[in-house]
């Protein structure tokens, strides 16, 4: 089980999903993944992303513009 | 003809479709009825840079208040279904660049899109380890001018690679029979007969379903089909003298003023904050214009400008600040390359920036 960051600042949706889909694709089932973004439109593609696919969110918080949201991979 | 293939191996195992979800309503009713006769069905999504969704929202301040989705994903959460999205938007140059079958009434490829989008399904989706039997489209005959016709169907079919494992459930009934509905996978009474314009039987069909809330996307699914984004793009390529572009040149054509007052160069006027945050992220690359004796936007400028090019646009840029009615406006002028220069300019009067330099 490891904790994987994901910098996903600047890039605007659905640039921040599609490197959140490839990244999760390399991450083993257990595995966090926190991403870090700017673009507020992740808070409610990220976790539709994971409600599609089945992995877990764990939190989402924002502050100064910046949004850090934190999910668990599950087995496909 | 139509090269007819022939179901392979296991015949008992379950079948798959994958099917193109761009996030308006007929790809999302495709997917539904052919997961209403126990196939089941995963989604593909393609960026291609030109793609409505997102973008421009995130970029607008009064947007970024609104709650806004993601609709192919929405559509998947619907459904049901998992959603892969792709980013094409290198190999989708090619495309916008040279289309075979020439552009839609804008600078939409439609029918060269069709195709690479079917092809890239049928590449990801018949991979041994993806496991797919065949491919699903939302087109309906006569829905499109150009791109949706009887005579279209059979070429996408041949051209993408995907012969007859390429099935339109909602408009089936017009077109030969596929694998699909050959091997008895499917059964092509319950596929439709949809056609033209009237999108009323779409409309009974989600409600039907008990799907609202869809998205109707008016024109296409793409910025390709907007006339001003398009008159940009031909703009960008007139003025640089080849037909070319990076990500960073279309997504910028999407936000702001954009003004050009000669071939060398052309302003990018921020609107509102939204679009000057979204400009501040280009300043290191763009040689760009900041008000510093009242408030105004941030302005990009996007070319080769001369000093006298520079002077100009210190005016038309002074003209879009709070300073528009003062006889002199400080300007601060900053190069790519870290020198920066104040001007002290006289703000052009709305009449003297000519309708033909707003692109
Ligand atoms: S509207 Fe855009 S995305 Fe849709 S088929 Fe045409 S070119 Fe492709």
């Amino acid at each position: 089980m490891s904790e994987a960051q994901l910098d996903t600042r600047g890039m605007l949706c659905p640039i921040p999903v599609i490197r959140t889909q490839d990244r999760v694709r390399e991450l083993a089932a257990g595995d966090v993944l926190e991403i870090v973004a700017t673009d507020p439109g992740v808070l409610h593609d990220i976790p539709s992303w994971c409600r599609v696919h089945g992995h877990e969110l764990l939190e989402t918080s924002e502050t100064n513009n910046e949004i850090r949201i934190r999910l668990r991979v599950c087995a496909p | 003809m139509t090269a007819q293939s022939k179901a392979i191996s296991n015949p008992d195992r379950p079948r798959r479709a994958v099917a193109l979800i761009s996030g308006g309503l007929d790809s999302m009713l495709a997917a539904k009825v052919i997961q209403e006769q126990g196939i089941e069905v995963q989604g593909l999504n393609f960026y291609t840079g030109f793609c409505v969704e997102g973008h421009t929202h995130a970029i607008r301040a009064k947007d970024r208040a609104k709650p806004k989705r993601n609709n192919a994903l929405w559509v998947a959460e619907q459904l049901g279904i998992k959603l892969n999205i792709i980013d094409v938007s290198e190999e989708y140059k090619d495309i916008v660049l040279n289309p075979r079958y020439g552009y839609g009434q804008h600078l939409n490829p439609c029918l060269d899109c069709k195709i690479f989008m079917v092809n890239k399904a049928q590449a990801w989706g018949f991979m041994e380890e993806n496991g797919f039997d065949f491919i699903i489209t939302g087109e309906v005959i006569g829905q499109r001018p150009k791109s949706q016709r009887k005579e279209t169907m059979p070429l996408i079919a041949r051209e993408s690679g995907a012969h007859d494992r390429l099935l339109r459930p909602l408009c089936a009934q017009h077109l030969p029979e596929t694998l699909p509905e050959r091997e008895g996978w499917v059964d092509r009474d319950a596929l439709y007969g949809f056609h033209g314009r009237n999108r009323k039987p779409q409309m009974a069909l989600a409600e039907q379903f008990g799907l609202t809330d869809y998205a109707q996307p008016a024109g296409g699914c793409c910025f390709l089909t907007d006339k001003s984004y398009s008159a940009k793009l031909a703009d960008l390529w007139s003025a640089r003298g080849k037909r070319d572009y990076e990500l960073d040149d279309i997504m910028l054509l999407k936000v702001g003023r954009h003004i050009r007052p000669s071939e060398t160069y052309k302003l990018i006027v921020g609107r509102e904050e939204g679009e000057n945050n979204y400009l501040e992220g280009y300043r290191k690359q763009f040689a760009h214009l900041r008000c510093e004796s009242h408030r105004g936007p941030l302005t990009l400028i996007d070319g080769a400008p001369n000093a006298a090019d520079i002077e100009q646009a210190a005016r038309i840029a002074a003209r879009y600040s709070q300073g528009r009615d003062a006889a002199e406006v400080t300007m601060s002028v900053h190069h790519p390359n870290g020198v920066s220069e104040v001007l002290t300019v006289t703000p052009y009067a709305p009449q003297e920036i000519p309708e033909r330099w707003h692109v």
